[in-house]
């Protein structure tokens, strides 16, 4: 039996049941990553022999009559997440040696879970990004079609799940970075509710946006991560106080009675005609399945692009002025002035993107155009969390495509930020108003590139949206599809 | 300037027309009216996060010194500030 075909329940039954060690399952894992990673690249490091350590623990740990859903499975986690004395970059050659001093809590939960870390994955460099391009190690590829791109910033973390090289993945979401790459790559990636999971040890991109979340081939495998990371830490004053529901205990409850708002402004023009009819069949799917559907508007949906890279650029500029090359990471202009060691440093350090983010930043916060620019995003964002509260008064959940495209072209769109941007159109508005949501297998389209489909909740309804979305996953088979039917080669040539 | 960044020429002249390009796109915001509308900061209702005042970091100074780009000891080694 190939153990790397397995979900995270199944592999967790088999090692409850003692038939398979944690250790026997790292090693696969470690072996299917050497098998694949050459074509892949999901990872920036991959730290087999702590891997291995953890593992043994495990199993010691079992052998003491420890148990858990997460005990000896192995996962690997984003590179802006911290993960004590391996290395973690962000994606950014200004930390291209950065040992992390402690572990992030989201690590620290997992550890403690009982989780092993195969590695470190790659991303866009400080989560800015939807394609991983802008990683400053490498791109990583798309597992369905090594053409193209694994989405992004989350990509590495997506194609590691998608190319089986590990059974789970955190990863970060800003303006979609969990979602448009699980859609990508045609897994389960869940963005929670806004304060659900701790930042504490998270490489800060923008700060009011950011939120760390799970990937895995199944709802389930989600449900059991985010139960894992999800719940107040001293240590992130935004993260709320409020019990963590048991969310596996939550999925089988079904869509029944269920209130679905599909807005109409996520479907309109520029979207692929694919996207558009497999997301109009899964709403039929959950229709089918009792949902009450009914059309919804959100009025100011056209203004979240902009309003998004006003506020999230404004809070990276301030967030990424802490790399000055004086206390860690990268340190160019030895010898020269103070200021000549930052710019140096800095523009040596940073890449294309960040640096126009960076900018972008600087100058809408500037005195002259903070009131055109900064404050009057903070005014449209309330719009656009207003629209919603307007439907969830209504409605339980709203259902969209996850991004307007299938996986498109590496080098596609790299020559034209603006465009770039506009992948991120469907999950945007979720992160400016703080919502939780889920993107799963929906279809593929003619070229055998899976399709996302997206699922949002109330604030803090995390369980009725993996309910939904297990529903919708258990009447279909888009899951069952993986990338070895399809016979991409992502297996080394050599 | 106040981005602390260092660009060269060629790089100056396409980020310029590319920045002009991304704040043509968020000039669409000032077609809103937005002038009875509150600005939002952040989703969840913060309180104020009281704690007792003790120190509960692990004791890891070396862990961060051994991060520092230069350094003497126990210090972290910077150019000269004060002229």
């Amino acid at each position: 039996m190939d153990v790397t075909t397995l979900s995270i329940e199944e592999a967790s039954a088999l090692l409850a049941s003692k038939q398979v060690s944690a250790v026997e399952l790292t090693q696969a894992f470690l072996e299917r990553i050497r098998a694949t990673e050459d074509t892949v690249r999901s990872f920036i490091t991959v730290s087999e022999d702590a891997a291995l350590a953890q593992a043994r623990r495990a199993d010691e740990r079992r052998a003491r009559g420890e148990t858990g859903p997460l005990l000896g499975v192995p996962v690997a986690i984003k590179d802006v997440i911290l993960t004590k004395g391996v290395r973690s970059t962000a994606g950014s050659r200004i930390l291209a040696e950065f040992i992390a001093p402690y572990d992030a809590t989201v690590t620290q939960r997992l550890f403690e879970a009982g989780a092993v870390c195969v590695g470190k994955t790659n991303c866009d460099e400080f989560a800015m990004g939807s394609s991983t391009e802008n990683s400053g190690f490498m791109a990583t590829r798309n597992p369905w079609d090594l053409e193209r791109v694994p989405g992004g910033s989350s990509g590495g973390s997506a194609s590691a799940v998608a190319a089986r090289q590990c059974l789970g993945t955190l990863g970060t979401d800003t303006g979609g970075s969990i979602r448009q790459p699980a859609a990508f790559c045609g897994v389960v990636g869940i963005k929670p509710t806004y304060g659900r999971v701790s930042r504490y040890g998270v490489i800060a991109y923008a700060s009011s946006l950011d939120q760390v979340g799970p990937m895995a081939m199944s709802v389930s495998g989600c449900a059991h991560l985010l139960g894992a990371i999800a719940g107040h830490d001293p240590y992130d004053s935004t993260s709320v106080r409020r019990p963590v529901p048991d969310y596996v205990a939550h999925l089988g409850a079904g869509i029944r009675g269920l209130r679905v708002g599909i807005p109409r402004e996520y479907f309109v023009q520029g979207i692929q005609l694919e996207v558009e009819a497999a997301v109009r069949a899964a709403i039929g799917v959950l229709q089918n399945l009792g949902a009450q559907v009914s059309p919804v508007s959100l009025p100011h949906t056209e203004y979240a692009i902009a309003t998004y890279y006003v506020i999230a650029t404004a809070e990276a500029s301030s967030n990424l002025a802490r790399y000055d090359g004086v206390k860690y990471g990268l340190r160019l202009g030895e010898g020269e002035s103070l200021l000549d060691m930052y710019r140096r440093t800095r523009a040596a350090g940073f890449g294309t993107e960040v640096k126009r983010r960076i900018m972008l930043g600087t100058y809408v916060l500037s005195a002259g155009y903070y009131d055109a620019y900064y404050l009057k995003a903070q005014k449209v964002r309330t719009l656009i969390r207003r629209d919603f509260e307007q439907v969830f008064a209504a409605h339980d959940l709203v259902v969209t495509p996850t991004a307007p495209t299938t996986a498109f072209r590496l080098g596609e769109k790299t020559s034209d930020p603006l465009q770039m941007y506009l992948s991120d159109i469907f999950t945007i508005s979720i992160n400016l108003a703080g919502l939780p949501g889920v993107s799963l297998p929906c279809g593929f389209d003619q070229q055998g590139l899976p399709i996302g489909l997206q699922i949002v909740g109330r604030p803090f309804e995390e369980e009725k949206v993996f309910q939904a979305a297990h529903a919708y996953e258990q009447a279909t088979v888009w899951h069952e599809r993986t990338v070895d039917s399809r016979g991409s080669g992502v297996e080394n040539t050599e | 300037m106040l981005a602390r960044l260092e660009l060269g020429e060629r790089d100056e002249v396409a980020v310029t027309e590319q920045l002009d390009h991304i704040l043509q796109h968020f000039e669409t915001l000032a077609a809103l009216d937005t002038a009875n509308v509150a600005p939002t900061a952040h989703v969840v209702d913060m309180t104020e996060a009281y704690r007792e005042d003790v120190v509960t970091n692990l004791p890891a100074a070396e862990a961060l010194r051994a991060n520092a780009p230069a350094r003497d000891g126990d210090f972290f080694k910077v150019p000269k500030i004060i002229e």
